[in-house]
């Protein structure tokens, strides 16, 4: 499948989508793509940069990628256990069609920083709060944007 | 007691045709176990294997199934499908989809198709036109859009919606839906956003055999999940499934004990091993006592205990409850305790639990402590049984080693030694029921019923705990006790079917009151 695969990262460093800068974390392993994303504007997240790790499996694109925040980041669909998985819609392996592509996953997730998931959610709690407290939401996910995505 | 209150379900023979709104996998709402009183069709072609009722007098205990194999259950759905198709119109694979779509229950299929034809079509992702005339080419400039290939050679398929793809991706998308996920009947295309189910046909014309054979077997199991009156083994490795009537809400009245083919005893209920007398409910309830109350239960469950006269550690090894002090020869009995010559004849004292006097009972601290004992007093006695049963198989298989060794030395023949086999299968199924007897008492409100049960399960306590006793004796008088063992072995039995029969009777007679609620079944 490296043709596909090469295929989806010439269009994707060619015309990448909107807030993102992507490359290969490893020139010669078309596998693992690392993906710069910028908090969308008028988001908690806005002005910062969250790395992202995007894995494909042996068999892609018959099984859907992986997608991992490598950046700390405070939201109900990323795991907050040091691995920063997000694993909803079209990165399930029972919703993932092989024609999906890495870019639509990618706008996918960037749309989730605007707009989280509450009933899929990984994390409850914030999931919680996020209903119940959306200012509280607000100031946890501004700091940690701060804190661990600034800079760099 | 009438032994046509179950019947087998799954009667699908040709003369029942689709006209009989009661006929097989409707399976619905409509049965209720007093009125069904259909007779199992003997000449079924489908399924005329196993039959093992109706040939000898039902016991008021035991329930109407049967065991049928994967080859039996394929038929079933062949058959189904054939009858189906013609009333819809459509192909069998497109019929096979509708079917699953809605759970094999054909009638429902049929009235909603009718009603609403499209919507049912697609919903069951078969949308406009129902029939796959799908067949594969090449296309001229076409790129697949999963491998991004665009040799102008390349063979190519799409079923009725045009979602066209390489056929070696086709192929592999549906492999690994097959072989890695275990997806069969609710396949989808892979096209993005198309939601039309993959048909049978052209999973046949894409997938390599061995996926193929994977998908049957899946399907298999999809058809039997399906239905409420079809059940699979649950006996690790077992491929049979058991077809039982019993719907959850006759739970409170019925334990559906099964045998399947392999000789595993289920409660078609719950799939537990067999529970009989219990009902499934207080099975439950028990089984999440136990659990709960398991520090203390362990504490009693220990396999030592002290004598009550010398209070050096004794270990039981044998499943006979009459035990012997290594040090002061002390004779007692395991359960209670107490001085073993007062047992021998009279059981009594070792399978009711006495309630205390008012005076103790008053006291809130000897009360919570008594409804402790009062658990213990059960709990003790049902793990006894389940400790018991495992030591007499392990004696069983010791004496039939040695029995076997004997056998050369002393010249007595294969034949001669049956009778041990017989007793020690006697000696399991007796304890499975008595160890189910203690947590059925442990529920049991008192009423002028239960001094029967009560002497019942004595009774057969007794039996068991003489025939147990007999198998401690040393092999070389094994063979001179042959016909005491095997009078024995079927006193044995035959108590325990007194035991059931009461007990089961009285239970789907409403006669026994308990002292907890009834959940009503899911
Ligand atoms: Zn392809
Ligand atoms: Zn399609
Ligand atoms: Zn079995
Ligand atoms: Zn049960
Ligand atoms: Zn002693
Ligand atoms: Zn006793």
């Amino acid at each position: 499948m490296a043709k596909r695969i090469v295929k989806e990262l010439t269009d994707c460093t060619q015309a990448p989508p909107t807030g993102m800068k992507i490359h290969l974390l490893d020139e010669q392993d078309i596998h693992q793509w690392e993906v710069v994303m910028d908090g969308p504007d008028g988001s908690a997240y806005a002005g910062g940069h969250f790395k992202l790790r995007v894995t494909l499996p042996e068999d892609y694109p018959f099984k859907p990628p992986v997608l991992n925040f490598t950046t700390k980041i405070y939201h109900p669909n990323v795991s907050n256990d040091g691995k920063g998985s997000m694993c909803l819609g079209m990165l399930r392996s029972d919703e993932w069609k092989p024609p999906n592509k890495i870019a639509a996953v990618l706008a996918m997730a960037r749309n989730l920083l605007l707009e989280p998931n509450t009933e899929d959610a990984i994390e409850t709690t914030i999931a919680d709060q996020y209903k119940s407290d959306r200012k509280a939401f607000e100031a946890t996910a501004k700091e940690w944007t701060k804190k661990y995505a600034s800079g760099k | 007691m009438e032994s046509d209150d179950e019947i087998n379900s799954f009667h699908t023979s040709d003369d029942e045709g689709m006209d009989d709104p009661d006929s097989d996998l409707s399976n619905g709402e409509d049965s209720d176990v007093e009125d069904e009183l259909e007779e199992y069709d003997g000449d079924d072609v489908g399924f005329e294997s196993q039959e093992k009722i109706g040939k000898q007098q039902k016991k008021p205990y035991e329930v109407d199934f049967k065991v049928y194999s994967p080859e039996d259950i394929q038929r079933a759905q062949q058959r189904t499908v054939d009858e189906v198709k013609g009333v819809l119109q459509q192909s069998p694979e497109a019929t096979a989809i509708l079917l699953r779509s809605f759970r094999w229950n054909r009638d429902k299929l049929i009235d909603a198709y009718m009603e609403r034809r499209e919507a049912v079509l697609e919903q069951a992702g078969l949308g406009d036109e129902a029939s796959s005339g799908a067949k594969i080419m090449t296309v001229p400039g076409f790129c697949c859009e999963i491998c991004w290939d665009d040799s102008p050679e390349m063979q190519t398929f799409a079923m009725k919606c045009g979602h066209r793809f390489c056929v070696d991706c086709y192929k592999r998308y549906l492999t690994t839906k097959i072989k890695e996920e275990g997806e069969a009947s609710r396949i989808r295309c892979p096209g993005d956003d198309c939601s039309r189910v993959v048909d049978s046909k052209s999973i046949d014309l894409l997938v390599s055999e061995d996926a193929h054979d994977r998908y049957l077997e899946l399907l298999t199991r999809t058809y039997v999940d399906d239905l409420e009156n079809l059940k699979w083994c649950p006996a690790p490795n077992c491929v049979y499934a058991v077809d039982c009537k019993i719907k959850p809400r006759d739970l409170p009245r019925i334990v559906p004990t099964v045998h399947c083919d392999c000789s595993h005893e289920f409660c078609f209920g719950c799939t537990l091993n067999d529970h009989q007398p219990a009902p499934c409910m207080l099975v439950r309830k028990w089984l999440k006592k136990c659990e709960d109350d398991s520090e203390t239960a362990n504490w009693i469950s220990a396999n030592t205990k002290e004598c009550p006269r010398c209070h050096s550690t004794i270990e039981k090894n044998g499943g006979c409850n009459h035990m012997t002090c290594r040090k002061c020869r002390h004779e007692f009995c395991w359960m209670c305790m107490g001085v073993w010559s007062e047992h021998g004849t009279s059981w009594y004292n070792c399978n009711r639990y006495e309630e205390r006097s008012g005076a103790e009972a008053r006291d809130a601290q000897a009360k919570s402590r008594q409804s402790l004992e009062r658990y213990l007093h059960y709990y003790n006695r049902y793990a006894n049984h389940e400790q018991s049963a495992k030591l007499d198989k392990d004696i069983y298989i010791k004496t039939e080693k040695k029995m076997t060794q004997l056998q050369t030395t002393a010249g007595m023949s294969w034949i001669e030694v049956q009778f041990l086999e017989a007793a020690s299968q006697a000696l399991q199924q007796c304890r499975q029921t008595l160890k189910w007897t203690y947590a059925f008492a442990f529920y049991l409100a008192r009423n002028n019923q239960t001094e029967i049960f009560e002497d019942n399960q004595k009774d057969l306590e007794f039996a068991v705990e003489n025939l147990s006793e007999m198998f401690e004796k040393p092999v070389d008088q094994l063979a001179g006790l042959k016909v005491d063992m095997m009078d024995k072995t079927s006193y044995c039995n035959r108590r325990r079917i007194i035991l059931l029969s009461d007990t089961a009777e009285n239970l789907k007679n409403g006669n026994w009151e308990f002292n907890v609620d009834f959940d009503t079944p899911r």
